[in-house]
């Protein structure tokens, strides 16, 4: 059917009746194309950049998701400004955690994946289903996990249908979890859990929940190298991601070196955070 | 048993051609202009579910006219060649000549290799950063590509429609002027007599110049009505249903642009 910019199968491809998933349709006509598409690569090399501590929060508008900037090689530093929580479409974002690269790719085919979906169908896909295309995304990076090229997520959405934000976790066999509250990933997401489980309440106001989830991934970067703290010096901060009912929106530099500048000016006078009362007060 | 009879090449293609023609000519006219903040998009379509004008990509839009399930499937696999490319280089390396030059090939193949060819018109518009920039290309069913300025005319009775559109078409015309140059190409009369047009008979959709990221945006609903009233200050087109009963004498002049119902050709 006339010359193949990348083999004879894609032109018949694309005009076949079929699927409204990209990567079906990759797999199909350019498999060349996918992520991990190289083949067993054997042991994957120790010292790919990796570690994180992700996230995530339900509160009275929708639900936030934050992540620190730091990616390691081992014991250096890869990266001192990754991102690693990223805009899905108007109404959900995620974070990766473990290998950097391999979890990039994975978050530009899903990004891809949902906005191919809305303009052959017209229409976006529900929460649950974005939740679980990323779940048959992570159960395609097996493979590449067990050699080592781990990449685990964490979804974040607001659901037109129920007028909430809701959460969902992963495991490494595409296992997908929905969580509430609050939940974190990543090397430093025991830190990070442990410091909102008592900063954290439901229903908190933006504001709140935003300090919250600094302190958290303060209290991450502080107990695990792999979590990089704010950078006062150079002006990197977490990345916060909000979407509620209005859609998606990371906070601008200027309004997360706030909240991070606030969260660091405390901690001179209490390093280990804002102290959590002993007992709960009498009613 | 009997031996098949010679056709000639040549009579073999001007049959395939006649036919994709007639096919196309059953259907109405649509029209793509170039306005001072990006490219409009006007189509004649009762149904507010199944689409003439599409998006592709991020500046680039995708309309036909012709048959239903051929320009569909064609849109699909535009969307795919889209994205892949998009994905496999960057999303600033997927163009709209590109796509054109794709969709000509494609054309091309099916029309000399297959029995019977696409009755499809389509054309391929990208919006520039400047209007400069914004591009408008018409591929024909048989795989002709033609780089088009400032406004096309598509379907059977192009010319009329394009004459129309020649009179009442200005570089850097406002959203309304052009919507308002659309309609009355449309409605065939351009002596300022208006055809039965309402917002729920037409698809109008815009590339627009300013907008982030996607740029394809539909217009419909109230947003419709209003760009309607602006465009047609006439006021027939603000009331859908007194438009209709007052016009209804004005619908006969356009019947030879009327599809003839349940032959799969659009709606």
């Amino acid at each position: 059917m006339g010359a193949d910019y990348l083999g004879g199968q894609f032109t018949a491809a694309c005009l076949s009746v079929g699927t409204s998933s990209f990567a079906d349709f990759l797999a199909s006509s350019a498999p060349g194309l996918l992520p991990g598409a190289g083949g067993p690569a054997g042991q994957a090399h120790g010292d790919l950049p990796h570690g994180t501590t992700i996230v995530a929060a339900e509160y009275d508008g929708g639900v936030l998701m934050a992540g620190d900037r730091r990616s390691t090689a081992g014991s250096m530093i890869a990266q001192r400004d990754i991102e690693k929580v990223f805009r899905c479409d108007d109404f959900s974002c995620v974070g990766i955690s473990g290998v950097a690269g391999t979890g990039l790719e994975l978050v530009r085919l899903f990004q891809l994946e949902l906005e191919h979906y809305e303009k052959l169908e017209g229409r976006t896909l529900s929460l649950e289903g974005k939740a679980n295309r990323l779940a048959a995304f992570v159960r395609g990076n097996l493979p590449g996990a067990m050699q080592g090229l781990v990449v685990v997520p964490l979804f974040a959405g607001f659901d037109e249908d129920t007028g909430t934000g809701r959460i969902f976790s992963y495991d490494v066999a595409g296992g997908r979890y929905e969580e509430h509250t609050f939940y974190a990933i990543g090397s430093g997401s025991v830190f990070a859990r442990g410091s909102l489980k008592k900063l954290y309440t439901e229903g908190m106001a933006e504001a709140d929940v935003i300090t919250a989830c600094m302190q958290a991934l303060y209290d991450a970067a502080d107990d695990d190298s792999a979590t990089g703290g704010p950078d006062l010096t150079r002006r990197i901060y977490p990345v916060v991601a909000l979407v509620t009912r209005d859609g998606f929106r990371r906070l601008t530099d200027d309004e997360a070196g706030e909240y991070s500048r606030a969260v660091v000016g405390e901690r001179m006078q209490s390093p280990g955070g804002p102290v959590a009362p002993l007992r709960q007060a009498k009613s | 048993m009997s031996m098949p009879f010679y056709v000639s090449p040549e009579q073999q293609m001007k049959d395939k051609a006649d036919y994709a023609r007639k096919g196309i000519a059953r259907g109405r006219n649509s029209v793509v202009l170039a306005y001072s903040e990006g490219i409009l998009f006007v189509a004649p379509n009762p149904s507010s579910a199944l689409h003439k004008v599409s998006e592709i990509y991020d500046r680039i839009a995708f309309a036909a006219v012709g048959r239903y399930n051929e320009y569909e499937n064609l849109r699909v696999a535009g969307v795919r060649f889209a994205d892949t490319r998009g994905y496999q280089y960057a999303r600033e390396d997927v163009t709209a000549r590109g796509l054109a030059n794709w969709y000509a090939q494609v054309l091309g193949s099916i029309f000399t290799e297959s029995n019977k060819p696409y009755e499809v018109e389509l054309v391929v518009a990208e919006v520039g950063d400047t209007p400069d920039g914004d591009q408008m290309y018409r591929i024909t069913f048989d795989g002709s590509v033609a780089d088009e300025h400032g406004f096309v005319a598509m379907g059977g009775q192009a010319e009329q429609v394009a004459e129309v559109l020649k009179e009442r078409y200005a570089t850097g015309m406002s959203i309304e002027a052009a919507l308002g140059a659309a309609i009355a190409a449309l409605s065939g009369q351009g002596n300022g007599e208006r055809g039965e047009i309402n917002g729920s008979q037409l698809e109008v959709a815009v590339l627009a110049r300013g907008r982030v990221h996607r740029t394809f945006r539909r217009i419909r609903g109230a947003q419709l009505e209003e760009l309607l009233g602006k465009a047609q200050p006439g006021g027939k087109a603000a009331g859908g249903k007194g438009a209709k009963g007052a016009a209804a004498d004005g619908a006969g002049g356009d019947a030879a642009g009327e599809p003839s119902p349940g032959d799969g050709t659009a709606p």
